[in-house]
């Protein structure tokens, strides 16, 4: 099949579901009696400039996300828990940067590390339970969220200070902060600093999955696990080796914000990346672009539809109900293209064989 | 010597022609089945058993032919039809729910001839105590052993009243005593007038049970004859073909050193019993050791042992000097066991993924695949076209999906790589199925050129053009234990396939 | 194709038997007795030990049943998927859908109206979820990740539209509901409680148990008891409920023998859903006093989990929603002393599954209970009590230990995730 052929058909399931969701969308603005005219103003207008930093900013986070799903999707592993993996992760960076045990850009860089670590192991727990227990990675990821989210906020009772009405942990010093990236001329808003690790996550995790034999095992083992058996993959160690770095990448999540605007862990911080990163990771069909574009859309739309509220009367909720409609018809046509793909396929190669001299009847099957 | 036929027949097939893609199933087939009596339909894999049994149950439509039931002719659009003509089949693979009973198995979709509570309860004890299955409905199917399933798929063709029942090599699965059990049942329901369609391999059996037999030899009937009038030898003749496959008149290339060396390997299943028995076999560099035998008797234990797949309950496994009964598969594999194995969708290939990728599958820790932890795509894509051109692989590109290539060239493609890692050790299973016979030739010339160069092959194949043709040394492996050694050069069609079948090597007087 | 005949054929082989005793299913009847009598003894004992009297008052497991039902209902809901072969991880958002299709209907309509239009909101997740997956052969779990994006955005965003302008509501909760009728049994409900009160080791506890059933038990609680005897007479004892339990066991073979798999399935879907639904409705109109933003709390999984820990039967199905929602209750009424004394059960258990893996040889899985036994144990004795922040999280907490405990021993529908596809028998 050609290059362009491959293409267009790649890009014609997310094209299909935005439609779709576009279409939901209105329906049910116009079933409850809104005005669908004044939501597709508000949302399709043009950010200002400070809005489109917030974008780019929550572009970054959410790609993080995303790419710590899509680690644990390419291998048939459903690693819901990214939200809890990410709170444990975005706490214990915190809490270590705040203990500044170290001077300056080492403080951030280990407290870095130490998310990363923390993330993993939350993610561990799951991957242990699945190959010593059976359990099945779906429930106790989700379970581990909640549990996450009681045992983080007991440790910020315990370990936090109180600041004002708030509890956070200790304040970062400032020669941890990372400073943020000017990225429209004459806006003051700034792109955090650390949005760039979502550039190197997404280079790493292209590169990892694509150019290295770990990455190759673990396709392999994603695609077809007796294959991968055959070929000498040690299934076991690859569930626990993936979701860790699933739990890695996912303590990232929280690393921009934290080095770049609050510098502290507290009780504002953000809830549901997590299950959004999913979703983008699931629009994305797993690929680095595809995920970018994934959470450039969803971040787009989040941020357009603050504004619903207080100018069209509409409540932005309606935004979260486009996003999932985005999730189910992209996956469903995804399904309808894959299958359509190897039915073209097959012909293809069956009509180029066709015509190449026949090399005589098979022995029998 | 065929018996005139003096009442209608039960079943009759009349010039059966069934074509697939690249394959003449069955052509000019004509069987004729006399009611009340035990027909069986012998032939080799692939002789088109199968294929013409599934057309009778309505599963496949002829492209040829005519079959009547009772002296009518018939047509049957899905088994539905053919229940409906009084046809049952038990397949070779059972359709059985685990988890539920056998009364929930037997009365799933005919809910409505007997209820499913007490009327269907006791239907089915009926008809169990009057042949002898000793079945009881409320037991779980998991708990059921082979032969005792194998009843509940005769149950369910009796519950649904079919007279003719057509049984798919039914004694594959099963050790002696219920085979016996299982002949027993079959004369019960003779007696009550059903007639039987048993389609096999095994002579022996074939020639204790039956009271006509048909032959059938690559898709076309060859033979019908009473048992009382033949040998399992005239059989196994008619079976394979009196052609001898020439072997090899070259040079031996059979060396001193040892490559592979299995000394009392045995294999169980989950439940403990044993697959392989004390299998012990020896392979030099420049030998290959042909296992022939008919699938289902071990073969694929032995092969998933020797790569590493399958843990061994007992015995050991060297390699070069090497005890590797301990490694896993990745190590085999590196140290050299290049592996064809017989299901090339399930172990073989990525489907999804190109040529060039699947190149790497299963040398993910040598060049030209790897460099370091680096995936070396030039070379993998690079080394794949060398592949695609000296093995003859028709694709579009290296870039095509394997899956959307035809099972004779993933075959190809699978032996070309496999032969690539300059393996010291090659486990080749089935190599040229589906594969035509240009192909074949093709790749048993690489086979027998690596030889030349010191490869040491264990060929399991149920092919005996490729067992003779190919092989230094042969062993016939039946019920999980290899026989003998036979010389390529000297043994028979006959003993071999005595060998193979326990037809014994003999010549016998019928019982 | 392969056909190799032989221990790795799925079907062709089977493990060879004794003759003999053939294992007959336990009757789930006699499970759920021992289960609970087991909890009764093991409740009884902890509360005369660690003094915490509030964990088998009849307050306390009036609480639980009534926060068991939402959970066995969702749990419910998911054994007839599964039992179809289909994993419905939608149940959660299904459920939100049940809770906002009770805060409208119930409020305009009535508590009936209200019952019926949350389980149909519930159904039409459970025929989105059927659509994508059996109909275009979606991956299970994805699609029900996808509807929880969809039910939980498009609940919020009704809320508004829905309650905003209603007196007593707002943006993210409905107006307080008018609950179902409810009943008791005047002269043994009094006599009973009396009973509990007095410290009666055991005979209190069990006078605790008839107190909670018979004083104030609502309608929808006898409705969904109900639903659960009428799952198990369908899906056990009709015809219907054999086929559709052998597109979950076996499709290929319920096609062979002319099922139309494809059918039973969406039905087992959408009857899931709509049981999600009326969990819904329990959670809002009985458990709760109207819809909120967010009610739901992770129930829809925990559910899954009681269905997972019942293997895939109503009555286990029963016995673990019991078990969940007397971990619920307890932590929202006494807190921290009734989730402490808990913990002496939970290191009970732990080491005796400890000893019980060390009678199956497997030494290392004991050292690993017995170890986490005695960790619990330690914890208990130091501590007087737990702080708040953990006793939020008991009932998952709970979930995960026995699913971690239980996960191996349990089969669940042979067929039970797979992508089906006709024509792919024999």
């Amino acid at each position: 099949m050609s290059r362009a052929r491959r293409l267009g058909l790649t890009l014609i399931a997310p094209l299909i579901a935005v439609v779709a969701a576009a279409l939901v969308t209105s329906l049910v603005l116009l079933g409850v009696g809104e005005s669908v005219g004044e939501f597709w103003a508000v949302v399709l207008s043009v950010p200002s400039s400070r809005l489109m930093v917030t974008i780019v900013n929550n572009a970054s986070v959410l790609y993080l996300s995303g790419l710590a799903a899509a680690i644990g999707f390419r291998m048939n592993l459903f690693n819901i828990g990214v939200e809890g993996q990410y709170r444990v992760a975005t706490f214990a960076g915190a809490y270590f940067a705040g203990l500044a045990l170290l001077p300056g850009v080492l403080n951030t860089l280990v407290a870095i590390g130490v998310a990363m670590a923390a993330g993993a192991a939350w993610a561990g727990i799951a991957a242990v339970l699945r190959v010593t227990r059976g359990v099945s990675e779906v429930i106790s990821t989700i379970m581990l969220n909640a549990i996450a989210g009681g045992l983080v906020a007991f440790l910020l009772r315990e370990l936090g200070e109180q600041q004002g009405q708030i509890r956070r942990t200790t304040t970062i010093p400032e020669s941890a902060w990372v400073p943020g990236i000017p990225l429209i001329p004459g806006e003051p808003s700034l792109v955090y600093g650390l949005a760039l690790l979502a550039l190197v996550a997404g280079v790493g995790y292209a590169v990892v999955l694509n150019r290295t034999r770990f990455g190759f095992d673990l396709r392999a083992t994603g695609a077809s696990e007796t294959a991968a058996v055959a070929s000498g993959v040690n299934v076991k160690r690859m569930t626990v080796a993936a979701l860790l770095l699933s739990g890695a990448v996912a303590g990232l999540i929280g690393m921009p914000d934290l080095f770049g605007d609050s510098h502290a862990y507290g009780s504002t911080i953000q809830v549901g990346l997590g299950f959004t990163g999913i979703a983008v990771a699931l629009v994305g069909r797993n690929h680095p672009a595809g995920i970018a574009l994934g959470a450039l859309i969803f971040a787009f739309l989040s941020v357009q539809s603050n504004a619903l509220g207080i100018i069209a009367g509409i409540s932005p909720e309606i935004v979260a109900v486009t996003q999932g409609v985005v999730v189910l018809s992209v996956v469903i046509a995804y399904e309808v293209v894959r299958r359509y793909q190897l039915r073209i396929e097959q012909t293809e190669v069956a009509r180029a064989l066709e015509r190449e001299p026949a090399a005589g009847s098979e022995v029998g099957t | 010597m065929s018996k005139t036929v003096t009442a209608t027949a039960a079943v009759r097939l009349t010039d059966i022609a069934k074509r697939f893609p690249g394959v003449i199933a069955n052509h000019d087939v004509d069987v004729t089945i006399t009611p009340g009596t035990v027909h069986a339909l012998v032939g080799e894999n692939g002789a088109g058993k199968s294929t013409l049994m599934k057309i009778l149950y309505g599963v496949q439509k002829p492209d040829d032919g005519t079959i009547s039931v009772g002296g009518e002719q018939v047509t049957f659009a899905s088994p539905a039809d053919a229940i409906s003509q009084g046809i049952g089949m038990v397949f070779q693979h059972f359709q059985l729910a685990d988890n539920l009973t056998v009364l929930e198995n037997v009365v799933l979709g005919a809910e409505k001839l007997h209820g499913i509570k007490q009327q269907a309860r006791d239907e089915i004890e009926r008809l169990s105590s009057a042949y002898g299955f000793g079945l009881d409905p409320e037991e779980l199917v998991e708990s059921l052993g082979v032969g005792q399933r194998q009843r509940v798929e005769i149950l369910k063709v009796l519950y649904r009243g079919a007279r003719i029942i057509i049984l798919d090599e039914p004694t594959a699965v099963l050790v002696p005593q219920e085979v016996d059990a299982l002949f027993a049942n079959l004369r019960e329901l003779k007696r009550e007038g059903h007639t039987l369609v048993f389609i096999s391999h095994k002579l022996d059996e074939v020639l204790a049970v039956a009271d006509e037999i048909t032959v059938l030899r690559r898709g076309t009937t060859v033979a019908t004859v009473e048992p009382s009038s033949v040998t399992a030898h005239d059989l196994a003749e008619l079976m394979v073909g009196a052609e001898l496959p020439s072997p090899s008149t070259a040079e031996s290339t059979v060396t001193d050193e040892v490559v592979l060396d299995v000394a009392g390997l045995r294999v169980d299943d989950a439940a403990g019993r044993s697959l392989l028995h004390e299998v012990s076999l020896r392979i030099h560099a420049g030998e290959v050791l042909g296992i022939a035998g008919v699938e289902g008797n071990g073969q694929t234990e032995l092969v998933e042992a020797v790569i590493g797949m399958r843990p061994a309950a007992a015995g050991s496994v060297a390699l070069g000097g090497d005890d590797v009964t301990g490694w896993d598969t990745r190590r085999r594999r590196a140290a050299g066991i290049g592996y064809i194995p017989e299901d090339r969708h399930r172990h073989g290939l990525l489907l999804g993924a190109p040529l060039w990728e699947n190149r790497i599958l299963g040398h993910q820790t040598r060049p030209p695949s790897t460099r370091g932890v680096w995936i070396n795509r030039p070379g993998a894509a690079e080394d794949s076209q060398r592949i695609v051109e000296s093995y003859d692989v028709r694709t579009p590109g290296v870039d095509a999906n394997a899956g959307a290539l035809s099972g004779g060239n993933q075959q190809k493609f699978i032996v070309g790589r496999e032969m690539s890692g300059d393996p010291v050790l090659l486990v080749a299973a089935h190599p040229t199925r589906g594969v035509d016979v240009g192909a074949q030739a093709a790749i048993w010339d690489q086979i027998r050129a690596a030889r030349r160069q010191g490869l040491a092959v264990l060929l399991v194949s149920a092919d005996l053009d490729e067992v003779i043709g190919l092989s230094d040394t042969i062993r016939a492996v039946l019920r999980g234990r290899l026989t003998d050694e036979f010389d390529p050069q000297t043994v028979t069609p006959q003993e071999l396939g005595a060998a193979m079948t326990g037809a014994g090597t003999q010549p016998q007087a019928q019982p | 194709m392969s056909t190799v005949a032989g221990a790795s054929a799925p079907g062709a082989a089977g493990p060879p038997q004794p003759v003999g005793a053939a294992p007959r299913r336990s009757s789930p009847r006699s499970m759920l007795w021992v289960w609970l009598l087991l909890g009764l003894l093991a409740l009884a004992s902890a509360r005369v030990l660690s003094g915490a009297d509030d964990i088998d008052s009849p307050g306390t497991l009036g609480a639980a049943l009534t926060l068991a039902i939402p959970i066995a209902l969702a749990g419910l809901g998911g054994l007839w998927s599964e039992r179809a072969g289909v994993v419905n991880i939608g149940l959660e958002g299904m459920m939100i859908l049940g809770t906002l299709g009770a805060g409208y209907y119930t409020f305009h309509f009535g508590v009936w109206a209200g019952l019926l239009g949350a389980m149909a909101f519930g159904a039409i997740g459970g025929l989105l979820h059927g659509t994508a997956t059996v109909v275009f052969g979606v991956d299970h779990i994805v699609s029900g990740v996808a509807i929880n994006i969809i039910a939980a955005g498009a609940a919020a965003f009704l809320a508004e539209v829905f309650f905003s302008g209603l007196p007593g509501g707002g943006p993210t909760q409905s107006p307080a509901l008018p609950n179902a009728p409810s009943f008791g049994v005047p002269i043994l409900s009094g006599a009973a409680s009396d009973l509990a009160t007095k410290d009666w080791f055991v005979v209190s506890d069990a006078a605790s148990v008839v107190a909670a059933l018979t004083t104030d038990m609502s309608a929808f609680t006898l409705l969904a008891l109900a639903a659960f005897a009428g799952t198990y007479w369908v899906l056990w004892h009709t015809p219907f409920g054999l086929r559709l339990r052998s597109c979950g066991e076996s499709p290929t073979a319920a096609e062979t023998l002319g099922v139309n798999v494809y059918r039973y399935k969406m039905i087992a879907v959408t009857a899931s859903g709509a049981l999600a639904g009326f969990a819904g409705c329990y959670l809002a109109v009985v458990a709760s006093s109207g819809y909120a933003n967010g009610q739901t709390g992770g129930r829809g999984y925990i559910g899954l989990a009681a269905m997972i820990f019942g293997n895939w039967r109503p009555g286990g199905l029963l016995t673990g929603s019991l078990l969940f929602g007397y971990t619920d209750a307890a932590r929202l009424r006494s807190g921290g002393e009734s989730v402490h004394a808990l913990l002496l059960v939970v290191a009970a258990g732990l080491l005796v599954f400890a000893l019980w893996q060390l009678r199956r040889a497997r030494a290392a899985h004991a050292v690993g209970f017995a170890v986490a036994g005695g960790v619990v144990l330690f914890w208990f004795l130091a501590t007087d009590t737990i702080p708040s922040d953990f006793t939020q999280m008991t009932p998952f907490v709970a979930t995960l230990l026995v699913l971690a405990l239980f996960s191996q021993r349990l089969r669940m529908p042979a067929a039970d995730g797979q992508r089906y596809r006709r024509g792919e028998a024999g």
